[in-house]
């Protein structure tokens, strides 16, 4: 039985504006173990998002209980969220979130700023990332808005890498890409799945979360279906 | 975040958006250069008030006659009378135990002719010890001495700016002869310029013995001021105090107010009129300061406008860990290293307007090394209090709401 990596119990979010309570998520319960590669699927206004917030350590649930690789998170305070999210998880978004006017090196690097690696070693590092998300290695000087949608989408790829996080949490990484760069982009996280990575790819397309190897259908704030699917590229191998 | 890091990311964010830094620098530009080239003229003004004011003499008390007493109800007004009487400055020669030289003086102006050259000028009608009273200094020759006076020699010591007038810029005017109210006298010495201008200029005199002038030019025993220099700095107001106990009674008034004489005291001159001239430098320092108040300002718009502009960049470096602590210090980082620049260009140009000001010539402005601390402390200061309010609204974003933000 591999590690579990995320433990969500009853997880529920609520958001007061005013008089007005919006309950987002109704006790949610799942877990994810170590090498899975999940989807969350749902329409705009399911709570995916929500969902992905909580799991990342970006936000708390208001009540429930998370266990992201055996650290309770419900309870943590900014500061502590902070480190977790450095130190467990490696994001992934819809619109790449690159620094602009930095290069492709410094954006890959920069989880390592906080972490308070010696520059001296984040080059190295960053190298290797980037060699995992398939970037060629001639872009590595370049300034990250010199590159194609595909390419920035790898430098966040590799950014989410560096600090060899327990969990890559995806929030609609093809959104911003083409259909055949997308391919490309979730083709890059079945390799790193293949290579041991435990990834979680939120989206609100079909054909994305056929991509992975257990697919979690949310909808009003409850998961609706949670079941185990045949990677799509598996099943055209079958049908060939 | 080390600080390699940190200057990384203001480098890279502040050349970004070259213009808008380099107009936000210039506020504080404006604010510092001003200070340091207003501080440094009123500075220069005050030492140069100073330091005229010492050069009349140190530690120098003058007498001069007040309005006479029982004159009816018409006051003539002061330093017109001839209450002051020879005898007043023996006594005060013999009975004042804190003054260290004495001199006598009787100074009125006259027309003063050498060949086709005329120039009117104040002779000044006095005795050998006035040099060291007044510090005057001599160039060629000799001052008066104590023979001259006795004998009623007619001999005169020129001032330099009278020397131009009659005998030409440099010429050597040393035992020739000039005609001084149609009195011929004949010059001893040149006086050292002291760079002096207006109506008591004292490059622009003849000094003679005090006797010449009486028996020669004046035709009275009077004299019109006598020139008193106490023993050191400390004595001053005790002489001060002796001489007008001791001429009090001499002319036998009961009631101070009532005296029919001046002492005036140089330290008190000077006190007063430094006191103006720092005044005005406050006032300028001051306005100068608004205008610094006013380029903090600019630095706060701009970190705020940067702030919100750079949300989502906010988000994402939280997201991948950032601490609300590393968010702030990047911020405020770059707004201090903002005003820094400013403030480095501003020394600099300050600098440069008061050299350009020195070179006018109209007061040497100085520029000294408290100001230019003072003003780099101010500057990054000015990036402290002007950065904080962006850089905790920066720090204190919430990482989802940063992420969204559009």
């Amino acid at each position: 039985m591999a590690k579990t990596i995320i433990d969500c119990r009853k997880i529920s979010k609520t958001y007061v504006n005013g008089d007005v309570k919006t309950t987002v998520l109704k006790g949610v319960s799942f877990t994810i173990a170590e090498g899975e590669f999940v989807a969350v699927i749902g329409p705009s206004g399911s709570g995916k998002s929500t969902l992905m917030h909580i799991l990342g350590a970006l936000d708390t649930p208001t009540d429930g209980e998370y266990r992201l690789d055996g650290v309770n998170v419900a309870n943590l305070n900014d500061n502590q969220l902070a480190e977790i999210r450095s130190q467990k998880i490696g994001f992934v978004f819809q619109s790449f979130n690159l620094l602009a006017r930095a290069t492709v090196l410094r954006n890959v690097e920069l989880p390592l700023v906080y972490t308070k690696v010696p520059a001296d070693q984040r080059e190295n590092l960053a190298k290797r990332a980037l060699k995992s998300a398939g970037l060629d290695e001639d872009r590595y000087r370049n300034r990250s808005n010199q590159l194609s949608g595909g390419q920035q989408q790898r430098v966040a790829i590799a950014r989410a890498l560096i600090n060899n996080p327990s969990i890559i949490l995806a929030d609609e990484p093809t959104g911003n890409l083409d259909q055949k760069t997308g391919r490309v982009v979730l083709n890059t996280f079945q390799q790193l799945n293949d290579a041991g990575r435990t990834i979680v790819l939120i989206t609100h397309d079909q054909y994305v979360a056929e991509h992975a190897n257990r697919i979690i259908h949310i909808r009003d704030g409850n998961i609706l279906e949670d079941q185990p699917n045949k990677p799509l590229q598996a099943r055209m191998e079958e049908d060939l | 975040m080390t600080v390699q890091d940190l200057f990384i990311e203001t480098y890279s964010a502040l050349s970004a958006n070259k213009v808008r830094s380099g107009l936000t620098i210039l506020g504080i530009v404006i604010g510092i250069s001003s200070v340091i080239a207003l501080v440094g003229v009123g500075q220069g003004a005050t030492s140069s008030i100073t330091s005229r004011i010492s050069s009349l003499g140190s530690n120098l008390l003058e007498v001069i006659p007040g309005a006479p007493r029982n004159a009816g109800p018409v006051s003539l007004g002061f330093g017109n009378a001839t209450t002051l009487t020879p005898d007043d400055a023996a006594a005060i020669k013999k009975d004042v135990p804190d003054a260290a030289a004495v001199a006598a003086e009787l100074t009125r102006r006259y027309q003063a002719t050498y060949k086709g050259n005329n120039t009117n000028t104040q002779v000044i009608g006095t005795e050998p010890s006035y040099p060291q009273i007044r510090n005057v200094q001599i160039d060629s020759g000799s001052f008066i001495t104590n023979q001259q006076e006795k004998t009623y020699a007619k001999v005169a010591v020129i001032g330099p700016t009278t020397r131009d007038n009659l005998f030409g810029t440099g010429a050597d005017p040393i035992g020739k002869t000039v005609k001084i109210n149609k009195v011929q006298f004949k010059i001893i010495g040149v006086t050292v310029s002291k760079g002096g201008s207006g109506f008591n200029n004292s490059d622009d005199a003849f000094y003679i013995p005090i006797t010449t002038a009486q028996r020669y030019l004046a035709g009275s025993a009077s004299i019109t001021a006598v020139d008193v220099q106490a023993k050191d700095q400390n004595s001053i107001s005790a002489a001060q105090q002796e001489i007008t106990t001791l001429l009090l009674s001499r002319h036998r008034i009961s009631d101070p107010t009532q005296a029919d004489f001046n002492v005036l005291n140089q330290a008190d001159l000077e006190s007063s009129l430094s006191s103006v001239t720092t005044t005005l430098t406050l006032l300028l320092g001051a306005i100068a300061g608004i205008s610094l108040l006013v380029g903090g300002i600019g630095i706060m718009n701009m970190m705020l406008t940067t702030v919100t502009e750079r949300t989502r960049e906010i988000g994402l470096r939280k997201a991948i860990g950032a601490k609300s602590a590393d968010i702030s210090l990047q911020f405020l980082v770059e707004a201090i290293v903002l005003t820094f620049l400013g403030g480095a260009i501003g020394i600099l140009l300050g600098w440069g307007i008061a050299d350009l000001v020195t070179s006018f010539g109209v007061v040497t402005a100085s520029v000294t090394w408290q100001s230019v601390l003072l003003s780099f402390g101010v500057s990054a200061l000015v990036g402290i209090v002007f950065g904080f309010y962006p850089a905790s609204r920066a720090a204190g974003l919430k990482p989802i709401d940063a992420l969204k933000y559009e």
